[in-house]
């Protein structure tokens, strides 16, 4: 464990090490950016899209009264998508797809002896191929959960004018209601998905680099990434959530 | 040059070199070989700084690199270019990104230039139009002529190979076998071949260090491998039927 907690920091201390040169990493962070976020942006979508529309039917059909207006079902909405479906559940998606691809990528480098060839240049092997990894998901990943939240608005949306559940303007109420604490409401989801993307990307990156065996364990460090990783995110969530709500 | 003092490394008690010391020369093929887990890939990898040496040291002419800082390490590391076993080309950048890998790394070349010098590289090692491919799409004789082409992209003073025809049939592994030895002496380089083939023992081995469970057991050159007395070695040279026949 102790073993483990001082590799993982001598991981990250090396990220900081100055670049041999920028353009390279500079370039390497734009490929990241596109590998972890712009091709993560269609399965978000979609699955925002039906959490949103689901979330509206559950919703709608909980608190049929007539005593309640129908907005209640878009602020609902809103507080939900918001505060935990998009930076959490998006995130611990983002951590099944992202994590494991980062874990078979490094861990395949490494059985290969990719990571040896680059050592024995004399690049910072870390530097280059973790640390660009890990500022494209601080950088992409809260723009992926924005997007998120835009299309699981858009998928409640969609469900209130095709299937007429609550009109459309007492949703679009909804989601506008309480304005003045949205500005809170995504600061605080934003702070989150930036330590999730931090997580996701660290853990997977350090199960992946220090691989040692074949095949066999590229398999086992990719399930091990997409697990601890998995950990973590919820852990940081409450720890996150406790000091930033109440 | 370089030279290797008294080198032993053990891994969780287990000793794997002990008390090795030899000098690759100038300008010249120099072989280590052995059977599979007699040290030979474990010696390389603290000639090269990949592993730290438990006792002894490694000398890049005169510079003493097993107690360098890493910074100044990665100075010399600039002149060494290494063939790896399963060449160990990046997967995700074509053949001409892979040779221009180190050239955009540490040079300040501008584009043009790195795209010329990669094309001889390419050309030097007899791969032509194939810049754009992938290393999965070429095959195994032609990703090893690529990681030659890289490994000779920066001029290096240094050349190591570990094992660079295995798995390649046996007309390929003498084509790889003469270029290693052409570019040793185009380049005035130091080579180091890392091997278990006794062809290319016999082929290139101009400098030949063999050594048995760690132990440096002979040293010599192909011109006198074949009529060597140590046991270990003879066992070695002559387990094939073929040659013992052609011995008798």
């Amino acid at each position: 464990m102790i073993r483990n907690l001082g590799k993982y920091m001598f991981m990250l201390y090396h990220i900081f090490f100055k670049p041999e040169k920028f353009s390279v990493y500079w370039r390497r962070f734009l490929d990241e950016v596109v590998q972890l976020g712009v091709k993560s942006l269609f399965i978000v979508s979609l699955m925002s899209a039906f959490m949103g529309a689901v979330l509206v039917i559950q919703t709608a059909t909980a608190i049929e009264s007539a005593w309640i207006p129908d907005y209640t079902v878009g602020f609902t909405i809103k507080q939900s998508m918001l505060l935990e479906f998009c930076p959490t559940i998006i995130s611990l998606i983002l951590a099944g797809k992202v994590g494991s691809n980062i874990a078979s990528e490094l861990g395949t480098m490494r059985v290969t002896e990719q990571i040896d060839a680059l050592e024995v240049m004399g690049v910072n092997s870390i530097g280059y191929l973790v640390g660009p990894k890990i500022l494209a998901a601080l950088f992409i990943f809260p723009i992926v959960i924005m997007y998120s939240m835009f299309f699981g608005f858009f998928g409640g949306g969609l469900v209130c004018y095709f299937t007429e559940i609550i009109p459309v303007k007492q949703y679009i109420l909804g989601i506008r209601y309480f304005s003045e604490d949205n500005f809170v409401f995504i600061r605080y989801a934003l702070t989150k998905t930036i330590v999730f993307a931090f997580i996701i990307t660290s853990i997977s990156s350090y199960y992946g680099y220090y691989l040692k065996g074949g095949a066999l364990e590229v398999g086992k460090a990719s399930t091990n990434a997409v697990v601890y990783s998995s950990i973590f995110i919820l852990f940081a969530n409450y720890i996150l959530t406790q000091l930033m709500l109440i | 040059m370089i030279q290797v003092k008294n080198i032993s490394k053990s891994f969780s008690g287990v000793e794997i070199l002990n008390d090795i010391s030899f000098v690759f020369e100038k300008g010249k093929t120099n072989l280590i070989i052995g059977k599979s887990g007699s040290g030979k890939s474990v010696l390389t990898k603290c000639i090269v700084g990949l592993l730290e040496p438990d006792i002894g040291g490694v000398f890049y002419d005169d510079i003493k690199f097993s107690s360098l800082k890493s910074h100044d390490k990665k100075k010399v590391r600039k002149q060494i270019g290494m063939l790896f076993q399963g060449s160990a080309l990046f997967d995700s950048l074509s053949v001409e990104e892979n040779v221009a890998f180190p050239l955009r790394m540490f040079t300040k070349m501008t584009e043009d230039e790195i795209f010329e010098r990669v094309n001889f590289c390419l050309k030097r090692v007899n791969i032509l139009n194939k810049n754009s491919l992938y290393p999965s799409e070429i095959s195994g004789g032609m990703q090893k002529r690529v990681a030659i082409a890289r490994a000779i992209s920066m001029k290096p003073k240094y050349l190591f190979c570990d094992e660079p025809n295995s798995g390649l049939d046996p007309v390929t592994a003498i084509v790889i076998d003469e270029l290693i030895q052409e570019l040793t002496k185009e380049y005035e380089m130091t080579t180091i071949v890392i091997t278990h083939d006794m062809n290319s023992v016999l082929e290139i081995g101009e400098n030949i260090l063999f050594i048995d469970g760690g132990v440096k057991k002979w040293e010599g050159s192909k011109d006198e491998i074949l009529d060597v007395k140590v046991k270990e070695l003879y066992d070695f040279v002559y387990v094939s039927k073929f040659l013992q026949k052609m011995k008798k």
